[in-house]
């Protein structure tokens, strides 16, 4: 089965050099110590502000701190924070969904109202009420990314309840007797996971983003603590003299969100049944 | 139509009522409540003066009477006083909303002129080298941190050429020019704003129209007409377009919200003194009235989006109106 969908998944050449791209990020963000040439909070009075040279490939900041190691640690930040809060949001989407697709009636019309009554809220004005009563973190901004992301994932895995719930295999487990839950998780929820595995590709780009816009607004990871976004804010704030503290960081978010993209497209082509048919034609 | 019209208003009754509890349930989710922050600014708040706080907004009361009394004043639109300043949060919103919602409407509007004709072109020329350059432009623009491109942009103009203001919304001796003169002052102040956020929502409403266009010239309908020897131009125009055209205004609602919550970027970036510029400042000094009050008209105006759109999609597609 995987087999399969590798097979498929490689037809995509954007789609395999996104995929390299994430790898290659996961170990940066893994080996970071090792990479990194200068520790990331080294401050270095005697030469702040610097353009790029050869010591210092993206110059420095404000305080002499080197950009590129910064931006190597930094990545950490962003790819804890992507996982982590598509984690919640699956888990709580998949949750929802499931139990609003099996059971139909009443509670689906319940828990659907609250979905869209989530939805109605700009989701950043969402966030930043949120954050106002916490104190930003990198922790507790991934919790509230994923607690207000998860309502397209419920709609999606309500959507494949819908139409598996009648299938003939669900019908014949349920005919010998097996039980909601096992009918939910060992039946249902395996075939359903396609789209949320697409869904949960593009999710992580979409919270790399947020991330990196709450960050840059002194919301989200907090300095000295280095993420792509927080070193974008002493960009905007030397704006006039460090044009390197604001395009490095930027490229760095732009290449990783379009990698996740191009993944999700490609999984999504690739775990498309109805697009298997078609070629086999 | 006029049936119609009254069940989507009725729909959002419960909808309105929907948000006001969750906004209120996130707010006082807060450790200790609103007073510990109000009472944080001053330390020597004594014991007596936090008791009077509480009596003060009602905090000593069970939280489902204070939710119904915050709820019976909210339909007053009073959303009491800003912990800031004293002012009454109803008047700072409003004195915001006009700049926000003129910024939202002017993207709006950009994004249609420019998203609606690039996703009919590379409908029609499908697999050319237009339609592959708009699908790149589409990946690019759904990764783009637009606050990041806003950066760039402003460094561009503003730093490097020095054509563009990179803030505020008019200069500050606007008071001395004419007329027309104010017009092309805030028109330049507002080029970059109203560009960057309209750029956000480019890619996701021109790749819906490829889609909606796409599905629409395999219909029946139109190779009828081509059968008939009109002209390729006179086809998509007069009987595809109109056809592309329906479900896209209700995409146009749901850009709403993204568009909103878009403008405290962007508000904070280029100190523009709309409502999400307040929502940013809100929340770094916690005033939670404030906050409260934004919250709700953000998700209104979503609604109110979506009904326009609604009702836009109901004028033009009889179907709509019809149906249960």
């Amino acid at each position: 089965m995987l087999k399969i969908i590798w097979n498929r998944f490689r037809k995509n050449p954007l789609s395999v050099i996104g995929l390299g791209i994430i790898l290659a990020l996961a170990i940066i963000a893994v080996g970071a110590p090792l990479i990194a040439p200068y520790k990331p909070t080294a401050i270095n009075v005697y030469n702040v502000l610097s353009a790029p040279s050869s010591s210092h490939p993206f110059g420095t900041d404000e305080l002499g701190r080197d950009v590129l190691s910064r931006m190597i640690w930094g990545s950490r930040a962003s790819l804890k924070v992507g996982f982590l809060a598509v984690g919640i949001a699956i888990a709580i989407g998949t949750a929802l969904g499931s139990i609003a697709g099996f059971y139909g009636g009443k509670i689906d019309a319940v828990l659907m109202r609250f979905v869209d009554i989530m939805l109605a809220f700009p989701t950043f004005f969402l966030i930043l009420a949120v954050i106002a009563i916490v104190e930003p973190s990198i922790s507790t901004i991934m919790i509230i990314i994923g607690l207000t992301g998860w309502m397209d994932v419920a709609r999606l895995v309500r959507a494949e309840f819908l139409t598996l719930k009648e299938r003939d295999f669900v019908s014949a487990a349920r005919a010998i007797g097996a039980s909601d839950f096992r009918l939910i998780f060992r039946h249902v929820i395996p075939n359903a996971l396609s789209p949320v595995f697409v869904a949960a590709t593009f999710g992580i780009a979409g919270a790399i983003l947020t991330e990196s816009g709450l960050s840059f607004l002194g919301l989200g990871v907090q300095p000295p603590e280095p993420s792509w976004g927080n070193i974008l804010t002493s960009g905007k704030d030397n704006i006039t003299v460090a044009w390197w503290l604001s395009l490095f960081p930027g490229i760095a978010i732009l290449i990783t969100v379009l990698s996740y993209n191009l993944v999700g497209e490609g999984l999504r082509d690739a775990l498309d049944p109805r697009l298997w048919f078609h070629e086999q034609k | 139509m006029l049936a119609y019209i009254l069940k989507r208003l009725a729909m959002m009754v419960p909808m309105i009522f929907g948000i006001t509890l969750i906004t209120f349930v996130v707010i006082h989710l807060a450790p200790g409540g609103p007073v510990e922050v109000e009472t944080e600014m001053s330390l020597k708040a004594s014991a007596q003066a936090r008791e009077n706080l509480k009596r003060l907004y009602g905090l000593d009361r069970p939280l489902h009477v204070q939710y119904f009394d915050w709820l019976k004043r909210f339909v007053h639109l009073d959303f009491g006083t800003s912990f800031v300043d004293g002012k009454k949060v109803v008047d700072k919103i409003k004195e915001r909303i006009p700049i926000t919602l003129t910024i939202n409407i002017l993207s709006l509007l950009l994004i249609m002129v420019i998203a609606i004709p690039i996703g009919v072109l590379s409908a029609t020329r499908q697999y050319s080298l237009f339609d592959k350059l708009t699908t790149v432009f589409v990946f690019v623009g759904f990764s783009t941190p637009t606050f990041w491109l806003a950066l760039i942009m402003m460094i561009i103009f503003g730093v490097t050429l020095g054509l563009l203001p990179i803030s505020g919304i008019q200069s500050i001796d606007i008071s001395g020019m004419g007329f027309f003169g104010r017009i092309a002052d805030w028109a330049r102040h507002l080029i970059l704003p109203v560009g960057l956020s309209a750029f956000g929502g480019l890619a996701g409403l021109s790749r819906y129209s490829r889609s909606s266009m796409l599905e629409v010239i395999r219909q029946d309908y139109i190779r009828t007409a081509k059968a008939k020897g009109l002209k390729e131009s006179d086809v998509i125009v007069h009987h595809a377009l109109r056809n592309a055209l329906m479900p896209i205004v209700t995409i146009l609602g749901l850009a709403v919200p993204g568009l909103i919550g878009g403008a405290v970027i962007f508000e904070t970036i280029f100190a523009i003194p709309g409502m999400g510029q307040l929502f940013y400042q809100s929340t770094m000094s916690r005033d939670y009235p404030t906050i409260m009050g934004i919250l709700v008209i953000g998700a209104v105006l979503t609604l109110i989006g979506n009904l326009i759109a609604d009702i836009s999609y109901a004028i033009v597609d009889p179907r709509i109106r019809v149906r249960k």
